[in-house]
């Protein structure tokens, strides 16, 4: 009774409940949030997990009971088997042979890319020459055409340049990159102009320019495009299976499709072998990201000019 | 052709007279900047700087002067004329043969490089020996008080630091002429006047020559030993701040020196008396007969009360501590008048009047001084 005969304290208290009111709301929202959030996860990593754990179990366990949950306690065995053992046709080709293979042609991939990309948008934006325009809008239209689309002409080419089964046919075809360039031209253009002429009076010719100034300054593009690039790179299945017939050119994941492939006889496909082998193919572009997400944030959020 | 016309007509009264007891570090002669398009930006410019002095290219934006300081540098070509720097030509050269350092607006400094290595880039690329850099880039932050700052990078300074790195860069190069683009347009007003005392005093200290490029007229008349005043492409008129203020060239000039702008009224001299509109004040001795335009500096113009002058309609009062401002119509014509603050408001009808001496008369359609 004395409380609410007291307009001012009766406002007080009003406006004390309210915010607790508000409190509570912003608290059942957050709960609301992470059980979004943690709903995403589990999805996502549900196969994943499934996958580890079946890969711990014997073949003959996948077979007859499903895909296994639990831990089969075969992890150091099946990963031991997938890892060193020599396979294949030839019988000379291991688990880390293929993601050594997979490591070349992911870093190739991303750091050729990254270098040809940065020469080609440096040259379109820094320097005037003839056609520079439609020379770019020719890369950036190539983007409408995705290896699939042209992978027989290139295989034409790269074999005529009796570039298969190596190397160099299996990264240089693909070292050009529209979108990389895309990215560094956006980037080249956002750095101020009077960088340039600083430089300039400070006597750094083109090439000094390049690596004094604007390769620093890409540090966090570059790594934003490097995982990008070292994904994709990783990631390839078609071209390295029309590129390479030579096994020990297999990539990891060129690997597992083999596997599961040796279905001889009455023989029970190796189904553990298969899921360990695609955990380890996931692993390295995953610690990638891992190890470079704050650079790639970065290189695609803020600029440090 | 008609600006042929008007070239000639503004250069009757802009004496480009230089420092004769100094040598010329700079000439900028009949230097001209035409666009592909076919756009002037200059339209022949001359310009002479003696050793040790600092001029300034005061203008509108868009009046080439920047585009002028940009062509001294190198970093535009020179369409026409020429521009010697003691006594060599340079259209052709590199900006970093030039020998000159400039100071950009937005700073310019590299990013990832903490500011002992700005400091010493060009030097490096000059293949200076290293202890000769390690000896400048010392005396250099020595003489800005930025030693402290030497290890860390330009994100982690305030903006008046940075500016100091920024001259600082200028300064470790020895150049003949320092060249500034508005070197102070990113800073607050209070730091802006601090460091504008700076510029000038290090300017001195060093006898480096140096041009100052701003659109800001007071920080034009504080620095400059010479002003440059540029409308259009074409200069309008140069002198020491002093003689730009007293005795401006052009009504353009008396418009954009002084704050606040010369009151700029049409009249026509009549005998000996200045009619403006129905009413009329004293002539200055000898002022040729005719319409012209009549200027009057704010603080030069008098009230007093009404019946001897032009008749003033006060409007409105601006409060500046000191002085106060006062706008208001004479005979008709937008006018400022400033007036001691101490002394209490004028009130009642008024009229507006000033001493002959103090109007300039211009010409009333070319503008040119009388």
């Amino acid at each position: 009774m004395t409380v609410s005969s007291d307009p001012a304290l009766a406002a007080s208290w009003s406006r004390a409940t309210a915010a607790a009111g508000a409190n509570r709301r912003r608290r059942n929202l957050q709960v609301y949030h992470h059980a979004v959030l943690i709903f995403g996860v589990a999805l996502m990593m549900a196969p994943l997990l499934v996958a580890f754990a079946s890969s711990t179990y014997d073949p003959i366990v996948i077979h007859s009971e499903g895909l296994q949950l639990g831990y089969g306690g075969e992890f150091a065995s099946t990963y031991g088997a997938v890892l060193f053992d020599r396979g294949g046709f030839t019988g000379d080709i291991t688990g880390v042979r293929m993601l050594w293979n997979s490591v070349i042609l992911g870093l190739g991939f991303a750091v050729g890319k990254i270098v040809i990309s940065m020469l080609a948008a440096y040259a379109i934006v820094y320097f005037r020459f003839p056609f520079g325009t439609v020379a770019f809008w020719i890369i950036f239209s190539t983007l409408l055409l995705p290896l699939e689309v042209r992978i027989l002409p290139s295989y034409e080419v790269v074999q005529s340049m009796g570039m298969l089964n190596s190397w160099t046919g299996l990264i240089l075809p693909l070292i050009a990159s529209a979108t990389a360039t895309f990215y560094f031209r956006q980037f080249f253009k956002s750095v101020p102009d009077e960088l340039l002429e600083a430089a300039r009076i400070d006597g750094a010719g083109p090439v000094r320019f390049f690596l004094d100034i604007l390769v620093p300054l890409s540090k966090t593009m570059m790594a934003a495009i490097f995982i990008i690039m070292f994904v994709v790179g990783w990631n390839q299945y078609l071209w390295p299976a029309l590129m390479t017939t030579d096994e020990s050119l297999f990539t990891i994941v060129r690997g597992i499709r083999q596997i599961l492939q040796v279905w001889i006889g009455a023989n029970i496909p190796e189904y553990n072998k298969a899921l360990a082998m695609a955990i380890l193919a996931m692993v390295p572009p995953a610690l990638i990201v891992l190890i470079f997400q704050r650079a790639f944030v970065k290189g695609l959020v803020e600029t440090e000019k | 052709m008609m600006t042929l016309l008007e070239a000639a007509a503004r250069h009757v009264e802009a004496p480009v007279h230089t420092p004769s007891d100094r040598a010329l570090t700079l000439e900028i002669d009949g230097v001209v900047k035409r666009y592909p398009n076919g756009a002037l930006a200059v339209k022949g410019v001359d310009i002479q700087v003696g050793q040790g002095e600092l001029v300034v290219f005061v203008g509108p934006s868009g009046c080439g002067k920047s585009t002028l300081l940009r062509m001294v540098a190198g970093l535009e070509a020179v369409s026409e004329g020429e521009i010697r720097i003691d006594g060599r030509r340079m259209n052709e050269a590199d900006p970093a043969d030039r020998d000159i350092a400039m100071v950009f607006q937005n700073y310019a400094l590299y990013p990832h490089m903490t500011v002992r290595k700005n400091l010493a880039y060009g030097l490096q690329n000059r293949k200076t020996p290293k202890d000769v850099i390690a000896a400048k880039v010392a005396e250099a932050a020595a003489m800005l008080q930025i030693e402290e700052f030497l290890d860390r990078k330009p994100s982690q300074l305030s903006g008046g630091q940075r500016q100091r790195v920024a001259m600082g860069r200028a300064i470790v190069r020895d150049p003949k002429v320092f060249l500034f683009d508005e070197p102070l347009s990113n800073l607050d007003a209070r730091l802006r006047n601090q460091m504008r005392l700076e510029i000038r005093k290090l300017q001195r200290r060093l006898g480096v020559s140096a041009i100052y490029v701003t659109h800001d007229q007071v920080e034009a008349m504080t620095l400059a030993d010479r002003i440059v005043v540029l409308n259009g492409g074409l200069v309008e008129q140069v002198g020491t701040p002093s003689e730009v203020y007293a005795r401006p060239a052009t009504t353009f000039v008396a418009s954009f020196i002084g704050a606040p702008a010369m009151n700029l009224l049409d009249a026509v001299v009549d005998g000996g008396r200045l009619r403006v509109g129905e009413a009329a004040i004293p002539a200055p001795a000898g002022a040729p007969q005719g319409p012209v335009k009549a200027g009057l500096r704010a603080e030069k113009a008098r009230l007093v009360p009404a019946g001897q002058g032009l008749p003033f309609a006060l409007e409105a009062v601006e409060e500046l501590g000191a002085t106060r401002l006062l706008h208001g119509l004479a005979a008709g014509a937008p006018v400022v008048v400033a007036a001691d603050a101490a002394l209490p408001l004028p009130a009642g009808p008024l009229s507006l009047t000033a001493d002959p001496a103090d109007l300039h008369l211009f010409d009333a359609r070319q503008g040119g001084r009388l």
